[in-house]
């Protein structure tokens, strides 16, 4: 029983560790970017040279692995991150958010949105 | 049947802080009065706002966090809306969403406390062995 409780502790950190330490919140800027890059033609294997297959890293939900609960329209960096550019929210296939924490988000961002604190269309001037 | 309510409003760029200051006592008052009582109050000041709200650019934010019915929100956002200078506000329920985020504290506490024991009593487990 002591060695199961072991092991078991082991694999939580160890499967903890390279999830935070992977990515750092620098890491992957604004989702803005990405949205210019995606529309790309194809499925997985559409790389140029021969063949190559792109590296595609799974996305994984923001919210569930830093493990924030609380999503409030107050907190405008927060909700920035998923917001492009012109003002809309972002999929939840390009950000890999999972489907309750993206409803939640979406509303947040709509709330923010009336009062001012995010922009309804294109950059808060 | 009490409910806390988060009741944020935006003033004129123009305002005196007193005048602020008045507006925030009236509403407490207005709020004390009809039975609900004000938890907090927060000046968040002077932000550039996303959209232009009736020709400003710029608003002074105040946050009231409010316990009550939805008697005294609907008396409240009536006020707000004859106010002449508040340019925007909103009202956000949030007893239910604190009530949520709450109990998945606990659980994570709870999670958090029971793994500390278990190396201790492993390594005594452990020490007990070697010395037998």
């Amino acid at each position: 029983m002591a060695e199961e409780s072991r092991t078991t502790t082991a694999a939580s950190s160890g499967g903890e560790r390279p999830a935070g330490g992977d990515r750092p919140s620098g890491d992957r800027p604004s989702f803005g970017d990405r949205e210019r890059r995606l529309p790309r033609p194809g499925g997985p294997g559409g790389g140029r040279e021969g063949g190559r297959k792109y590296f595609r890293r799974k996305k994984v939900c923001k919210f569930c692995v830093e493990k924030i609960e609380a999503i409030n329209y107050k907190d405008v960096r927060l909700l920035a991150q998923f917001v492009a550019e012109s003002g809309k929210i972002v999929p939840r296939r390009l950000t890999g958010v999972c489907t309750p924490h993206q409803r939640r988000l979406s509303l947040a961002i709509k709330q923010a949105r009336n009062i001012a604190l995010l922009p309804f269309a294109g950059r808060a001037s | 049947m009490n409910r806390t309510y988060e009741l944020m409003f935006i003033v004129r760029p123009d305002m005196v802080e007193e005048e602020q200051d008045k507006l925030i006592s009236t509403l407490e008052t207005a709020i004390t009065s009809s039975g609900g009582n004000v938890k907090s109050v927060e000046k968040m000041g002077k932000r550039r706002l996303a959209y232009m709200v009736r020709r400003f650019h710029d608003g002074i934010y105040v946050l009231l966090t409010v316990e009550g019915g939805g008697g005294l929100i609907h008396e409240l956002e009536r006020r707000l809306r004859v106010t002449e200078p508040v340019i925007k506000f909103i009202t956000v329920r949030i007893d239910e969403e604190q009530k949520r985020l709450d109990k998945i504290k606990a659980i994570r506490d709870a999670k958090r406390k029971t793994p500390p024991p278990a190396p201790v009593t492993e390594a005594g487990g452990e020490t007990a062995a070697v010395t037998a």
